[in-house]
């Protein structure tokens, strides 16, 4: 008799200790704001859990989330995440291919129809009938409808298919929209950032694992336990803006003693997400540690919101051409109306 | 278009072509009037000194008076030099003047600004109160007064609340503070705040013409 494939049994077979996955599920648990018990008890559900039947598919993108999930600096991490569920298709990490591989995708589909987990990376084109990105002849739009229909949840991955992303920046060439455009009757959560954070895919993966639900979500779908506080409000040189210390310059003496990069078009205040507590390659820096400020990535349509490098009270246009006209045209109207008052009032002397 | 672009973008490009087209349209018309002409022999050969004397005087309560408009007085100074600090002292607000106007100057550390802001909002309260209590003031007062002080409130207002946080996300309280410095920008030229422009034009004018008269400033 086939044992079921639960999860305990596929991490004693991989050799991870009981203290390994322990330690991965405290991890898990602090970085969802947990209580201290959920770690034994995400712990106990997760080892008794059949591994998750996760379907991820990949649209028009960069595959810049499927490498930051893979080339995570914790090798454990990556491990353990690949061993909490069945990955059961994937382009880039699978090994079949063609016929085989569009097979695969169907039959783990009907196997686990209704309960498995639909992870999407990249944005739909819609534009020409999604001609613009196909997989084995099929556009992306039907794929991800016909797959939509028996997950039981979807996570969309990164800002192209939580948001539209980089493919959906003016002009929008290809007609390019997010999952949550389209479909409307599943639970959908966004985990959005160009790449999101590999900590952050792993912890929400968890919780639905443990919880069999998505964590609770903020106004645009995100989980609020990563994504409920700005880049700002958590960063370490927020001392330095409060006491009004900017970087001027990039080189300057105040970018080297870590001051502000508010000047230098941060978008740290307006931008949530986790980069500044949790921060990347397993928490060694993160981009304004590194010294250029935050470019707003996970929040939606980043790339037409004006210049990376204008701050953010700047106004988003050039508003001199216009500003100058409306000055001239003032001066013209003003200075027509003092001749037409200094014409009436040599009519009213002349009249005396 | 979210809001906060909405606001950095066509609502400011318009509050600005606004205000600029009004201020020059107000000054050109005021500034280009023909004059009266004064036939009568001048007291004093120069009037400058006059404009500059009544300027100051003018800016001081008068002794016969002080008791009446001393506390006036002492709140519109507050507000308005409060006001001054929040406007000019503030980093984003000097990058949104160096983004228009190429000029740059040092900033005031935020605690100096909270402050300020703090005092300047307290103070337009206060006005506000006293022009609705006082009977001579509430009798003179028309709708221009009471908007002319919402457009000047509600850039402080929104713009601490923006700081501190609070009432909503940060982007949105962002954005509705830049709508509401729109709102007054738009309103400036055609109300009462067009007095920061013409205050010392008016006085310059009068006490100058007290020069020639010959008249005490």
């Amino acid at each position: 008799m086939n044992e079921p494939d639960i999860l305990g049994a596929s991490l004693a077979r991989s050799g991870i200790s009981r203290r390994s996955f322990l330690k991965f599920c405290t991890a898990m648990a602090s970085l969802m704001a947990l209580p201290p018990s959920a770690a034994y008890a995400m712990a106990d559900a997760l080892k008794r859990a059949q591994r998750q039947s996760v379907i991820w598919l990949s649209f028009q993108e960069c595959t810049g989330c499927v490498e930051s999930l893979t080339r995570s600096f914790d090798p454990t991490l990556e491990q353990l995440i690949f061993e909490m569920i069945s990955l059961d298709y994937q382009e880039t990490l699978q090994a079949a291919s063609g016929e085989a591989a569009e097979s695969a995708r169907k039959q783990a589909m009907k196997a686990s129809y209704g309960k498995y987990l639909l992870i999407v990376d990249g944005s739909i084109p819609t534009k020409d009938g999604g001609v613009y990105s196909t997989v084995a002849g099929v556009s992306n739009h039907d794929l991800l409808v016909e797959a939509a229909k028996g997950a039981a949840a979807i996570v969309a991955v990164g800002t192209c298919s939580s948001f539209g992303g980089i493919p959906h920046a003016n002009p929008n060439p290809t007609g390019a929209v997010s999952v949550s455009d389209i479909i409307k009757d599943k639970p959908i959560m966004n985990v959005p950032g160009c790449p999101p954070i590999p900590s952050v895919i792993a912890g929400v993966l968890a919780y639905f694992i443990t919880y069999g639900k998505l964590p609770e979500l903020d106004n645009l779908n995100r989980p609020k336990v990563f994504f409920a506080d700005t880049i700002h409000d958590r960063c370490y040189r927020r001392p330095f803006y409060d006491q009004g210390k900017f970087a001027k310059t990039f080189d300057d003496e105040g970018a080297r003693n870590g001051w502000c990069l508010y000047e230098l078009g941060c978008k740290g205040p307006t931008t949530y997400n986790a980069c500044a507590t949790i921060k990347w390659n397993g928490g060694v820096s993160f981009p304004i540690e590194s010294g250029h400020g935050c470019l707003g990535c996970s929040e939606p349509n980043f790339w037409d919101k004006g210049s990376f490098y204008k701050p953010l009270p700047v106004p988003l246009a050039d508003n001199t051409p216009i500003i100058t006209a409306a000055a001239l045209g003032g001066i013209a109207v003003g200075t027509a109306a003092a001749v037409i008052s200094r014409k009436h009032q040599t009519s009213i002397s002349e009249e005396k | 278009m979210d809001l906060l672009q909405f606001a950095r973008g066509p609502a400011l490009t318009w509050a600005l072509a606004i205000f600029a087209f009004g201020m020059t349209w107000r000054l050109a018309g005021i500034l280009l009037l023909k004059r009266r002409p004064d036939y009568s022999e001048p007291r004093n050969a120069t009037s400058w000194p006059g404009a500059l004397k009544l300027i100051i005087s003018r800016s001081w309560p008068r002794r016969e008076f002080i008791q009446r408009t001393a506390f006036g007085q002492a709140l519109g100074y507050i507000f308005h030099i409060g006001l001054a600090i929040v406007v000019f002292g503030f980093a984003p607000h000097i990058l949104f003047f160096r983004g228009l106007t190429g000029l740059d100057w040092p900033n005031l550390p935020n605690a100096i600004i909270y402050l300020s802001g703090a005092i300047t909002l307290g103070a337009l309260i206060v006005v506000l109160g006293r022009r609705l209590i006082h009977p001579v003031l509430r009798l003179l007062s028309n709708f221009d007064d009471y908007f002319s002080w919402f457009v000047t409130f509600a850039p402080v207002a929104t713009g601490m609340l923006a700081v501190a946080h609070l009432g909503a996300r940060y982007e949105t309280l962002l954005a509705i503070h830049i709508l509401s410095v729109a709102l007054l920008l738009v309103w400036f030229p055609f109300g009462k705040l067009m007095h920061a422009a013409l205050v010392f034009v008016s006085r310059g004018s009068t006490g100058a013409l007290f020069e020639r008269k010959g008249a005490s400033i």
